[in-house]
């Protein structure tokens, strides 16, 4: 297969190190696949979206289409022994790691088919057997977990590297700064990686960080700004920093980029940015839409041939949407399991130990 | 045999780590400075700083490094230097340790020992001197330990090390420096004692006593008191506060028809009251007195001596309970 070499959109902005060449090389049916993972992607969150409104998804739910190629871009320069754990905005990434549709909208509808088997929700999705550590509702406390993997990594001598996503809104929690500091001082093999989508929740991020130039918050940790709209780019700098914290430590990595939905199914996502902000996001810097370009400067599909895999896609989601709806919701009996990890709990030899319902005498659960 | 606390402590991480290479200690001055009360002694030297590390006093990161690292399948021990400063990092105990196994389906266990000294200290004052034991034992997915002696202190600490699941063990730094009698059997590198099962550490028949950790010292010392005026008191040291061994509360409950709850933490919402409504549910028509509290005062530990010592369980305080359940002595109010 012939290599493409593209230049990244922009050059890569280094803190403390140089950055790596704005020339990044592909293949032909690496694009093609950039862009229908990404489609796939895209068409989840808005499937998802639609879902939410016909009240079959319940509670928070945070959509990731814009974002679509850090996802995309991370995972193709890493392997499966790599890991990655992000906040709540967990979906695509889930996906990236080799999650099914199928389970994926299980869990969003809280059904026994869900990769938590229902009981995680939108924020809680895992993939443990390729390295995907979830899925966390506390803003920033991803990344203190995520600088543990990297530590067990080391500590078992693996080679590998753990990428710890979070937004502009957690790059200003202090614990962030606890765990790169020990990660620093341990030369763990943690990348740290802020998805700058520009607001936390509707607060820009001027207004929330004195210095909104996240890649140079580390300080004595080196950083990189990458555009996080060019997959590309985030293909570059991740290979970049895996290969850098594998021998030196943590770095960062700051990915520009965008969400289109508002922060969650209750923002509109319009009344702290304009109309035409989004509108020309999506115009000019598109992740998909630039990929899409790509392959037709290469000449590597028509227009209708892309159609195509989009209509595929479509049929993808909406055929696993029809599945998933045909799952059960969780056996009642399952409000009790997975409390601990042995069933209900501990090894005792009489039964001394409960776990109650909210009617304590009419449901309760006995330890076996 | 007599050993201390401190070196039951010591001896359980000790045989631990050398059993399994999973597991790690971690906390601030657990190497070098061989532990800010020396539980730790010696550990460094033996296993190295990659297994031994000192951390920086940042709570939430090295809280959050630990789980991240119980995730990926380690056995981390973090020490807290004390359980007042697991403020800092509770949300990492509880959202983050506690819940994973639930919210991924049993794909992220959570392996992992949060240990240190808790409840009231001396002379330390009111951020200093405390007990988290209800609040730990407030949170289903945590199993929450509390030993009295040397012998509870190192079958506990071995159990919660092997343990699948996280477990909060709350030492008491008063206790550390107390030799206490061990069995031969205590002693050897397999023992464990089972989470969740109490011990009934002095039998009685008039009255029962639940108590853990300092507090079961006070409790036993209050029944040698109580049997000189006739009063048989069963003591029972709870070990384990989550899982609660309610059957052996209960079982002495029904035997003795009185109940008296011993901890140092606030009354309110305490390990007492969840003891005292088992009772009400499973053995209300045993009862024959009202139950009695003996808890911390309602208030923020004080400084002075005499205000510190009416603010934290005493011996004396847990004898006129059980006087008045046993009908040796009338309530003050109804005597006035």
């Amino acid at each position: 297969e012939p290599t493409i070499t593209v230049e990244t959109s922009v050059p890569f902005t280094g803190h403390k190190i140089d950055p790596p060449s704005r020339s990044v090389e592909t293949t032909p049916s690496e694009l093609l696949s950039f862009f229908r993972e990404m489609s796939l992607m895209r068409r989840m969150e808005i499937a998802a979206d639609s879902l939410y409104k016909s009240k079959l998804i319940r509670g928070f739910c945070h959509l990731y289409d814009g974002q679509e190629a850090v996802a995309i871009g991370l995972e193709t320069s890493i392997t499966k022994k790599d890991a990655i754990i992000t906040a709540y905005r967990d979906h695509c990434i889930y996906l990236a790691r080799g999650g099914t549709l199928v389970e994926a909208f299980s869990e969003l509808m809280g059904r026994r088919a869900g990769c938590s088997k229902g009981k995680g929700g939108s924020m809680h999705f895992y993939k443990k057997d390729s390295g995907f550590f979830g899925g966390h509702g506390i803003v920033g406390a991803q990344v203190p977990l995520g600088c543990g993997l990297a530590f067990a990594q080391k500590y078992l001598k693996e080679g590998t590297v753990t990428f710890s996503l979070y937004g502009d809104g957690a790059a200003n929690q202090g614990q962030l700064f606890e765990a790169l500091n020990i990660s620093a001082l341990w030369d763990l093999p943690a990348i740290l990686v802020c998805e700058n989508n520009h607001y936390g929740m509707g607060t820009a991020e001027w207004r929330a960080a004195k210095s909104p130039a996240y890649y140079k918050r580390g300080d004595y940790v080196p950083g990189l700004k990458v555009d996080g709209m060019d997959v590309l780019a985030v293909k570059q700098a991740a290979k970049f920093a895996k290969e850098y914290a594998l021998k030196n430590g943590p770095m960062i990595l700051e990915m520009d980029t965008y969400r289109y939905h508002g922060h969650s199914m209750s923002d509109p996502g319009s009344t702290y940015r304009t109309r035409d902000e989004i509108s020309g996001v999506r115009q000019e810097r598109d992740p998909i839409e630039r990929v899409r370009k790509l392959i037709f400067s290469h000449e590597l599909a028509t227009a209708s041939e892309l159609k195509d895999i989009e209509k595929e896609v479509r049929k993808e989601v909406d055929d696993a949407i029809a599945e998933a709806k045909e799952s059960p919701m969780p056996d009642p009996s399952e409000l009790f399991t997975n409390v601990f990890v042995k069933g209900f709990g501990v090894e005792v030899s009489r039964n001394t130990c409960m776990s109650f319902g909210a009617d304590r005498k009419e449901v309760k659960a006995i330890l076996p | 045999k007599e050993i201390t606390v401190r070196e039951a402590l010591n001896s359980a991480l000790d045989e631990e780590m050398s059993a399994d290479p999973k597991v790690f200690l971690m906390g601030e001055e657990v190497g070098e400075y061989q532990g800010a009360y020396k539980i730790s002694k010696g550990l460094l030297e033996k296993y190295g700083p990659e297994r031994v590390l000192d951390t920086p006093i940042t709570e939430a990161g090295f809280a959050g490094i630990g789980v991240g690292a119980a995730y990926y399948g380690l056995r981390p021990i973090v020490e807290f230097m004390t359980f007042n400063f697991s403020m800092q990092a509770i949300d990492h105990i509880i959202n983050s340790a506690a819940k994973s196994n639930y919210m991924s389906a049993g794909q992220i266990s959570v392996p992992i020992v949060f240990r240190g000294p808790n409840g009231a200290a001396a002379g330390v004052g009111a951020q200093h001197s405390q007990c988290f034991g209800a609040w730990y034992a407030h949170v289903p997915g945590l199993k929450v330990l509390t030993p009295y002696s040397s012998e509870d202190a190192r079958g506990l600490l071995k159990a919660a090390i092997r343990d699948p699941d996280p477990v909060v063990f709350l030492e008491n730094e008063l206790l550390y420096g107390e030799s206490f009698p061990v069995s031969a059997e205590a002693l050897d590198s397999s023992f464990c004692l089972p989470i969740g099962k109490a011990k009934i550490e002095r039998e009685g028949k008039d009255v029962t006593i639940t108590a853990f950790s300092k507090m079961v010292g006070y409790a036993l010392q209050a029944a040698d008191v109580l049997s000189t005026e006739g009063i048989s008191a069963e003591v029972i040291n709870l070990r384990s506060i989550r899982p609660l061994d309610r059957a052996t509360i209960n079982a002495s409950v029904r035997k003795t028809n009185r109940l008296i709850t011993v901890e140092e933490g606030f009354p309110q919402h305490g390990v007492g009251a969840e003891i005292c409504m088992s009772v009400v549910e499973e053995s209300f028509e045993y009862l024959d007195a009202p139950v009695e509290r003996i808890a911390g005062a309602d208030v923020p530990m004080p400084y002075a001596a005499n205000l510190e010592r009416m603010a934290v369980p005493q011996v004396d305080d847990i004898v006129r309970a059980a006087k008045r359940a046993c009908y040796r002595a009338v309530p003050l109010a109804a005597a006035a």
